[in-house]
């Protein structure tokens, strides 16, 4: 949803979205990033380094925030900073895995947002936080992004 | 391991010339669920203003990657990837990358830190074009757990 800059202040909450993320996701982002680690494809070699699980790539998950913050603008190329701590790990359990608080494989990433600062030159602060699993799994995450 | 502090302030690469293409600005925007169609549709990209595709914000991680691997495999740093994780990212734009663009990544080690027994490590990577345009820095911070 676009959101225009005359339409914000500081303090304005912007709508929050889940996204859905399973592991054949997690593949196809190691091959389109180029990041192969095991972890984030092999269950066995995930647990054999003390992981409770395949987990998603950090950077996969701050895609998804990121794609929360172009969808404001309707354009990927309005952001201009963006920054996180990754704060928390996002297990993704295989389809056929008992499920973690659900029915199915799978996880669900949930992005929220404020605009912090407004900057001029229609270029906005927003502050974003990504939970998964009942955690914070991005913080300290900002984004300045030019709206319309 | 503690990582080796004389490698505060040491420059890597540029490394060899990367093309961006459509065909992977699209890939990796169909990988992170993007919808935009200025990463798919040249002339809706010409429209918007922009030479052509576009990549999503964190596309450029692809680009860095391959250089800040290579920092990170330095022999003598001392760092033992088995136990990294990765602590915070940045990205900072002078303009959105698009296909067409060549450019090169330059990696700097900016700090090196022990906190207990784990160390964190802070590089950062310019991309530029081959012709000397700015066009992204990407700040990372690797934390290596302690054994």
């Amino acid at each position: 949803m676009t959101v225009k800059y005359a339409d914000v202040e500081p303090g304005t909450e912007l709508p929050a979205k889940s996204y859905r993320v399973t592991r054949a996701d997690l593949v196809k982002y190691a091959g389109a990033s180029g990041d192969f680690n095991p972890i984030h494809w092999n269950e066995r070699f995930a647990r054999s380094v003390g992981l409770p699980g395949v987990i998603a790539h950090g950077m996969y998950t701050m895609a998804e925030a990121g794609k929360f913050v172009t969808d404001l603008a309707g354009d990927p190329g309005a952001v201009l900073e963006f920054g996180v701590r990754f704060s928390g790990m996002v297990p993704v359990p295989d389809d056929t895995d008992p499920p973690l608080g659900g029915t199915t494989g799978g996880a669900t990433i949930e992005v929220s947002g404020k605009v912090a600062e407004k900057l001029g030159d229609n270029r906005v602060a927003v502050d974003v936080v990504a939970r998964s699993g009942g955690s914070k799994v991005l913080t300290r995450a900002r984004a300045v992004v030019r709206l319309p | 391991m503690a990582l080796n502090k004389e490698f505060v302030g040491r420059v890597f690469g540029p490394g060899e010339p990367y093309e961006v293409s459509r065909v992977k600005i699209a890939e990796f925007a169909d990988a992170i669920g993007e919808p935009s169609e200025l990463c798919r549709d040249q002339a809706a990209a010409q429209r918007a203003g922009y030479p052509d595709v576009i990549a999503p914000p964190t596309f450029a991680i692809v680009i860095a990657m391959a250089s800040t691997t290579s920092t990170h495999s330095e022999p003598g740093l001392g760092l033992d990837y088995s136990m990294v994780v990765h602590g915070e990212e940045s990205f900072s734009h002078s303009r959105p990358l698009h296909a067409g663009d060549v450019v090169v990544a330059t990696t700097t080690i900016e700090s090196i830190r022990a906190i207990g027994d784990m160390s964190m490590l802070v590089t950062s990577t310019d991309l530029s074009t081959t012709e000397g345009e700015h066009v992204c820095t990407a700040k990372s911070t690797l934390v290596e757990r302690g054994k």
